[in-house]
């Protein structure tokens, strides 16, 4: 089995074997991660540069300890420190990098289709770590795989993403994973937070929270993403908490019990409580471990397609 | 692994291939009995051994001793565990096929342990290279042998020798050689196939 793609680019361009794939190599790497010695030698030979244009610390990290679990060299790139500032065009940028001999480019742009992009115009693979408010597909591939670990299966579960879905490549994403897995999808939030023709992609808007989450095994909470607004979708963080933030009490009158998620970072007290955040429902910090093995498959799998062509037998 | 995408094709659909038998069910299983005394004879009771089938294809072997050690020498607490070698091995990204992994899992301590390794066949001697590096991310074992029910002569990479054989075989070439479990394969028997 191998990946039908050669970038990771989204998750609308792969398959769900892709998918399951790279879920059963997660396991393999979860196993690996837990070891005394958390390192396998397979990518001794593989450069990867990441290069965040925009910030990051939790993917970055993420994406750099898979990389170094995986024995791979890494060098980081941060777009605040460089000639971006002066003027230089993104091809250039990644040229001048690639020319040191880098096989693999994980990039976070600002602008959505910036991975697409360079994937037509430079010799190496691609994974996009976030582009714009387009997608985060490794985000999208840790939520369904710990999705997956804790409930068994993904297919038949009923999932509501909750909060900004206009301006989130996280909840695009996940909406294109949770499809392609056979998952029924719902999304919540203010009206003002929806895209206009979301109900194309097979999901339902549904406006009230509690029934929402009345009706779902999992819930997806995202960050209310102040620095992406650009004006006013809500009358006040308060109000938005009101209506659809999760505390102990929102539960407690559930019929039943429901699984937590939220891709960080977390704004404590307004989409979750702390309570809730820390409770056992919530599998925040499991999503954070997944992160790590289904990046280090992720890459692994993209690895395998760079043939270094010297056959043995 | 490498050995068994080579050694092991899927036999049923090769019916052109000219196979001769190197071990029939009742020698594989004097060969099983022999290996289980042999080591009996370096590892007495087995309280500070432990036995590590290496993936996908030694496993079977090593399932099978545990099972006779057991039940025919009343060996109590065997410890067996599965080593996959498919992150370690040397030619990731230079063999056509893509590879697979399998489970690991090894619940025990390999710390001051005698390791003892079992694959089924001893080829070029890349996997247990693999297999040697992928241990020492588990700890330090206190020593590691190699128990092979086939060693394959003249054909090794690397100075790697096994410690218990069931048998030599002189393959050369093309020639391969392909091991059935009844578990797996619905017999027990070594064939030697030219090709």
């Amino acid at each position: 089995m191998e990946l039908s793609v050669d970038h990771l680019l989204g998750i609308k361009y792969i398959t769900e074997d892709d998918i399951q794939l790279i879920f059963e190599t997660a396991d393999h790497f979860k196993e690996v991660i837990n070891r005394p010695i958390k390192k396998v030698p397979s990518l001794r030979d593989i450069t990867i540069a990441n290069l965040f244009f925009e910030n990051s610390t939790r993917t970055r990290l993420s994406f750099e300890l898979a990389e170094k679990r995986l024995s791979a060299d890494v060098i980081n790139f941060s777009a605040a420190s460089s000639s971006v500032k002066k003027g230089e065009t993104l091809i250039d940028t990644v040229n001048n990098i690639l020319s040191m001999k880098v096989d693999m480019v994980v990039m976070r742009h600002p602008n959505p289709g910036a991975g697409v992009f360079l994937s037509r115009h430079v010799d190496a693979k691609i994974i996009n770590a976030g582009d714009g408010a387009h997608e985060h597909p490794t985000q999208a591939l840790l939520d369904t795989y710990s999705i997956r670990e804790r409930l068994g299966d993904v297919a038949g579960k009923k999932v509501v993403i909750v909060g900004d879905i206009l301006h989130s490549r996280v909840a695009l994403s996940n909406i294109f994973a949770l499809k392609k897995l056979g998952a029924e999808v719902k999304v919540c939030g203010p009206k003002t937070l929806m895209p206009k023709h979301i109900e194309s992609l097979g999901v339902k808007y549904e406006p009230s929270l509690i029934k929402a989450l009345n009706w779902c095994d999992v819930a997806n909470m995202l960050r209310v993403q102040n620095e992406r607004m650009d004006v006013s979708y809500f009358p006040s963080t308060r109000e938005y908490t009101q209506q659809y933030g999760v505390n102990k009490n929102v539960l407690n009158n559930l019929d039943k019990e429901i699984v937590l998620m939220h891709p960080g970072p977390i704004n404590r007290g307004v989409e979750i409580t702390s309570d809730v955040a820390d409770s056992k429902q919530a599998i925040i910090l499991d999503q954070v471990q997944n992160g790590v093995a289904v990046r280090m498959a992720v890459i692994y799998l993209l690895a395998a397609k760079i043939n270094r062509g010297v056959a043995i037998h | 692994m490498k050995n068994s995408v080579i050694l092991y094709p899927d036999y049923k659909s090769e019916t052109s291939m000219s196979q001769k038998v190197l071990l029939n069910a009742t020698e594989v299983q004097i060969a099983l009995h022999r290996l289980a005394c042999q080591l009996i004879e370096n590892h007495d009771t087995f309280s500070n051994t432990v036995l590590v089938g290496i993936q996908p294809r030694g496993i079977f072997l090593a399932e099978r001793l545990k099972t006779m050690l057991q039940e025919e020498y009343e060996i109590k607490n065997i410890q067996l565990g599965y080593l996959d070698i498919t992150f370690y091995r040397d030619d990731f990204r230079r063999s056509e096929k893509p590879l697979e992994a399998n489970k690991t899992q090894l619940n025990f301590v390999v710390e001051d342990k005698k390791v003892v390794f079992i694959d089924d066949v001893l080829y070029t001697g890349r996997s247990i290279r693999s297999a040697l590096t992928a241990i020492q991310d588990f700890g330090r074992p206190l020593e590691v042998e190699l128990l092979t029910l086939i060693d394959r002569r003249f054909s090794r990479h690397l100075p790697i020798q096994p410690d218990y054989r069931g048998r030599q075989v002189d393959a050369i070439g093309d020639e391969k050689v392909k091991v059935c479990w009844k578990e797996n394969d619905g017999e027990d028997a070594v064939y030697l196939m030219n090709s």
